[in-house]
């Protein structure tokens, strides 16, 4: 059974002028229990549609989504799924605690428990006791994003969506954001969340989605967008003979000689395994191997203007 | 029903920590006070001016606030998103609804037991009595504004908190005309005017069935079973609105 699972989801929005917006083309996607999923898309990429409608927020114009193999027309599986909204508003009359508590009860939690769980959430995310009683108008940007995670938790979801959890945060809060969902993570829950930061990604995630105007561009392990779209290795060695540079010349990329130094580029591993046996077998001296990895940067903006330049 | 319970109480808890309420309750308590003043101040028909003018203010006070504070609260859950924390829970968006709706008239039943409280008080202070029939005026303003805040809520359902409050109070006032209403529609001669004011007749509700205010003023009696009439149309009419609000609801995709 998948955590997530969407068939066909598409949403079209009607503004005026009977103009359509396909805002989420035909999506197929399979999110495993425990993994922890980066959806990546640029500004009004969809991403954002794609929540709503997993949610129940939106309605789709077609295809169908489950969440832990039930259907998410069944408001029964909200039992188990969390969600931040995307620069979320808070009731800004009530308490942190008073906040909390309202959420608690939407779920009939006990009354005995939901104390306790309070406190938990409070301490998981970061706040002091003395927040508890603070009306949440007076709360940083900061502290609101940790109370929001704090009520997308109160469940103790099994899958949890974050729509932009980074956005509008310092350095130091984007890392305490990320030690909460690294907590999460090692507690075994699913998690779903959006950017468009990449480098808040790669770190985190074990899988993303590339999704540019509303179509999933590409999908995998990071390793795997990175090294299969494009892989090379720059080799520097020197002290070989010119018969043996020759060999290495028959399946390198490229090769460039400076007085005695000699540079060599690959692309692929097995080259460069077979270019330093031969530097050993014939004495020669590595000076420096350094691996040219694609980021997942150039990747998305790759995917993002050669988009730019189809439609 | 917890759930339901749970956005009863902070609907309330919200209106209560607003500053609108506020101003609204305190502009209708100097009203009150006022018109009494005024009425003590006239020679002759005195006490009926003071219990027209009473229940009069209580009734539009009631009314504004049941339309702005109702129609506000909807539409800033929506606004403000705080409706996304809440549907993303597992709350059928009937429950929030029906929570809502209960939360609103909550705050409501406060707000008329403080304005009756201090409009009694004095007719108890003037009169060392408070009549049968008063009571049962505030009762019938009561499912009066059950009535309109359950108007307001259907329209902020669907349309923008300004075009709410002009439709709400617009059949705010066509209800109060509805007798005048079909009056004209039979006097006129144009069968198109005659149709329309025939169909506004009987979609609109007819809110003088809450209004008794010239009887209890001129001490006459209510014609039998009008208690208990006027209650069945009330909460016959709230119950049709809320299905549609219901429906409506339900169906909307929040952007
Ligand atoms: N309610 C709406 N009505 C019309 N168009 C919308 C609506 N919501 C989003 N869109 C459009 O759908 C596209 C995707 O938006 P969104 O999902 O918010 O993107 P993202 O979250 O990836 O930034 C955008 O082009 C946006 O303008
Ligand atoms: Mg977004």
């Amino acid at each position: 059974m998948m955590a997530i699972k969407t068939i066909g989801l598409k949403k079209i929005f009607k503004s005026g002028f009977g103009k359509k917006i396909e805002a989420l083309k035909n999506l197929n996607l399979e999110i495993k229990k425990g993994e922890t999923f980066g959806y990546l898309g640029p500004n009004g990429a969809g991403k954002t549609t794609t929540l709503k409608l997993l949610i129940g927020l939106l309605y789709p114009t077609s295809g169908n989504a489950f969440i832990l193999g039930e259907n998410i027309q069944n408001v029964n599986i909200k039992n188990f799924v969390g969600f931040l909204p995307e620069q979320p508003y808070f009731y800004s009359y009530l308490t942190a605690w008073e906040f909390l508590d309202f959420y608690t009860q939407l779920f009939n939690i006990p009354q005995k428990i939901r104390k306790k769980r309070i406190n938990e959430l409070l301490h998981l995310v970061g706040l002091k006791e003395k927040h508890a009683d603070l009306q949440l108008r007076k709360f940083s940007k900061g502290m609101l994003q940790r109370i929001g995670i704090a009520q997308a938790l109160i469940n103790d979801p099994e899958v949890i969506f974050l729509d932009e959890p980074f956005s509008g945060l310092d350095p130091i809060g984007r890392k305490e954001i990320r030690d909460i969902i690294f907590k999460l993570k090692d507690s075994g829950k699913t998690i779903f969340f959006c950017s468009h930061i990449l480098s808040d990604v790669e770190l985190i995630c074990d899988r993303v989605g590339i999704l540019v105007h509303g179509e999933l561009k590409a999908i995998g392990k990071i390793e795997d967008l990175v090294e299969t779209k494009l892989k090379s290795a720059e080799l520097a060695f020197s002290g070989l003979e010119e018969e043996e540079k020759e060999k290495i010349r028959h399946f390198c990329n490229r090769m460039i000689e400076h007085s005695d130094k000699t540079l060599a580029v690959f692309n692929n591993r097995e080259s460069v395994n077979e270019a330093i046996k031969i530097i050993m077998e014939n004495k020669g001296a590595l000076l420096s191997l350094t691996p040219i990895r694609e980021t997942l940067e150039d990747i998305f903006l790759k995917e993002v203007t050669h988009d730019g330049q189809t439609t | 029903m917890l759930k339901v319970r749970a956005i009863l109480i902070n609907t309330f808890r919200e209106a209560v920590r607003d500053k609108i309420l506020y101003n609204l309750l305190i502009f209708a308590l100097l009203i009150i006070g006022g018109s009494i003043l005024m009425g003590t101040l006239t020679i002759g028909e005195q006490q009926k001016i003071i219990q027209d003018m009473g229940l009069a203010s209580i009734s539009i006070f009631g009314t504004l606030i049941a339309v702005f504070v109702g129609i506000g609260l909807v539409y800033k859950e929506i606004d403000k998103k705080t409706i996304y924390n809440i549907l993303s829970k597992p709350v059928h968006r009937y429950q929030f609804l029906i929570g809502k709706y209960l939360g609103l008239i909550f705050t409501l039943f406060v707000n008329l037991m403080i304005m009756v409280g201090v409009f009694f008080s004095i007719i108890f202070f003037i009169n060392g009595t408070i009549k049968i029939a008063l009571i049962q005026a505030v009762f019938l303003i009561f499912l009066e504004l059950m009535l309109v805040t359950a108007i307001a809520l259907l329209f902020s359902t669907f349309s923008t908190p300004t075009l709410s409050a002009i439709f709400t109070l617009a059949i705010y006032v066509i209800g109060h005309l509805s007798h005048d209403l079909k009056l004209f529609g039979a006097k006129n001669q144009q069968i198109w005017i005659k149709n329309f004011t025939k169909i506004l007749y009987y979609i609109m509700p007819n809110l003088e069935y809450f209004n008794i205010k010239s009887l209890v003023t001129h001490n006459l009696p209510l014609p039998e079973n009008f208690l208990l009439l006027s209650s069945l149309y009330g909460i016959t009419y709230i119950g049709i609105i809320l299905f549609l609000a219901i429906c409506i609801f339900e169906k909307r995709n929040f952007k």
